[in-house]
């Protein structure tokens, strides 16, 4: 029940009040495809500690070969605090997405001031790629676009 | 230049039973950071001149010990000892940082007994295996190396005699040593013995990134190690020009900066030389620290 209303709260239905990113998910046309691990999350402007927004991982994986095995190929989101989470995370923890934009709801309890958001893709015979950008809180506007692993980050309210 | 400087080095080394002189000896994990449950990192371990392409001689496994995070001792599994590398696996199955490695010391030099010239080799330490002498000095055999300057040895510095003169015994002592961390990074594993020459992380070894700059303590019996120079070499030789070594000294607090020029795996390495042997009867000691450290990409 817990768990539940956790990740209703962390990634479905936001308060129409808060700031949300959508991320996008290139569509690539290689011939081994693997939905990309991707992982997000907020440092303060000023310097502090990271807040994971959400991770995306083969969270079904089980066995020798877990899906967390290749969680450290997030390998800024793994130092920066990916490692200090025990997985998978209420509300945080997710299945990996297929290409297309998806929309994620900011940790509603942000306290306004200047952050930075970093959103991070690694992708399985693929290639790994780190965005950034400003974040403001509560205004939350802007946009990055990515090269190879992701495409377009775009922050709204 | 280069060439006259081992030359130097061998001569000072001769009596000592080291295996591999001019070769730098290597252990290199397969990574240094993981996140699954159980990990497995596995090792090659070779002395060769170039980092860290095996070409010469395996790492001999018998010395290789591990440490794990909450202070137990683990252990290597799958040891192979090929002809010109070794290699081994380690099962991480406790979260934290792991240290693998050898910490070895040795002693050697020469002694005279009537005028006559002997030396003492051999290693202390696992394995002893001590090459038996060719009869005790003042023993039986003590005259009859027959024709030519036969050596004579001792195995151990115990059968050195009362009567020996002209004692120059070096002891040795040198580690070698990786970090591998699953999960979060913990530093039980850096908890220093206080003898002879180690590395003290001050910047966790899981944190080594490109471009920004990590420090390393070095310590002897426990005290900084000042004014030591401690030499980097990047891996891949083979595909640059150069080698890409660099150096850096330790200040007056034994902590030196290293600014990581590229991602990869680097082999740090420092000596010290000093007259402040641990054992009774020799008269100086020289030390030495290595490790492979990864360095990730921002």
């Amino acid at each position: 029940m817990k768990k539940t209303s956790l990740l209703i709260a962390g990634l479905a239905s936001a308060p129409a009040s808060a700031a949300s990113v959508s991320i996008t998910i290139p569509q690539l046309k290689v011939a081994e495809y693997h939905r990309p691990y991707v992982a997000a999350w907020v440092e303060p402007a000023g310097g502090g500690a990271a807040r994971t927004v959400f991770v995306w991982y083969d969270i079904k994986l089980k066995g020798n070969e877990p899906g967390t095995k290749w969680l450290a190929d997030l390998r800024t989101w793994w130092r920066k605090g990916g490692r200090a989470l025990k997985q998978p995370a209420d509300g945080i923890s997710g299945a990996t997405r297929a290409p297309g934009t998806h929309k994620v709801a900011l940790p509603a309890d942000l306290k306004p001031g200047q952050y930075t958001l970093y959103v991070e893709a690694a992708r399985e015979t693929g290639g790994r790629e780190i965005l950034s950008l400003p974040l403001a809180i509560p205004a939350a506007r802007g946009s990055v676009s990515g090269k190879s692993e992701l495409g377009a980050i775009t922050l709204s309210r | 230049m280069r060439m006259k400087t081992r030359l130097i080095a061998a001569a000072a080394l001769i009596a000592v039973s080291t295996p591999s002189l001019a070769h730098r000896g290597w252990l290199l994990p397969s990574a240094t950071i993981f996140s699954g449950a159980e990990d497995w990192v596995t090792v090659d371990a070779a002395a060769s001149n170039d980092l860290f392409f095996p070409d010469h001689r395996p790492m001999q496994l018998g010395g290789v010990k591990v440490w794990a995070p909450d202070g137990s001792e683990g252990k290597i599994a799958n040891p192979s000892t090929g002809n010109v590398r070794s290699t081994f696996d380690v099962q991480l199955n406790k979260p934290g940082t792991w240290k693998i490695g050898t910490a070895q010391s040795g002693v050697g030099g020469t002694f005279k007994v009537d005028g006559v010239e002997w030396r003492l080799g051999g290693r202390r330490g696992p394995p002893p295996g001590a090459a038996p002498g060719q009869g005790a000095p003042g023993g039986p055999n003590m005259n009859q190396a027959g024709p030519g300057p036969a050596p004579r040895f001792v195995g151990s510095i115990d059968e050195i005699p009362a009567n020996a003169t002209d004692i120059n015994i070096t002891e040795t002592s040198g580690r070698n040593e990786i970090f591998a961390t699953a999960g979060e990074p913990t530093t039980t594993v850096f908890q220093p013995t206080n003898k002879g020459l180690e590395m003290l992380p001050v910047t966790h070894p899981a944190e080594l990134v490109r471009g920004e700059p990590s420090q390393f303590k070095f310590l002897v019996d426990g005290k900084p190690a000042q004014a030591l120079k401690v030499t980097i070499v990047p891996g891949g030789k083979r595909y640059r020009d150069g080698d890409g070594s660099f150096e850096v000294m330790t200040g007056a607090d034994g902590v030196a900066t290293v600014n990581w020029p590229e991602a990869g795996m680097f082999w740090l390495n420092t000596t010290l030389a000093d007259k402040s042997p641990s054992i009774a009867k020799a008269t100086g000691r020289r030390m030495s620290y290595t490790a492979t450290l990864e360095v990730m990409a921002p």
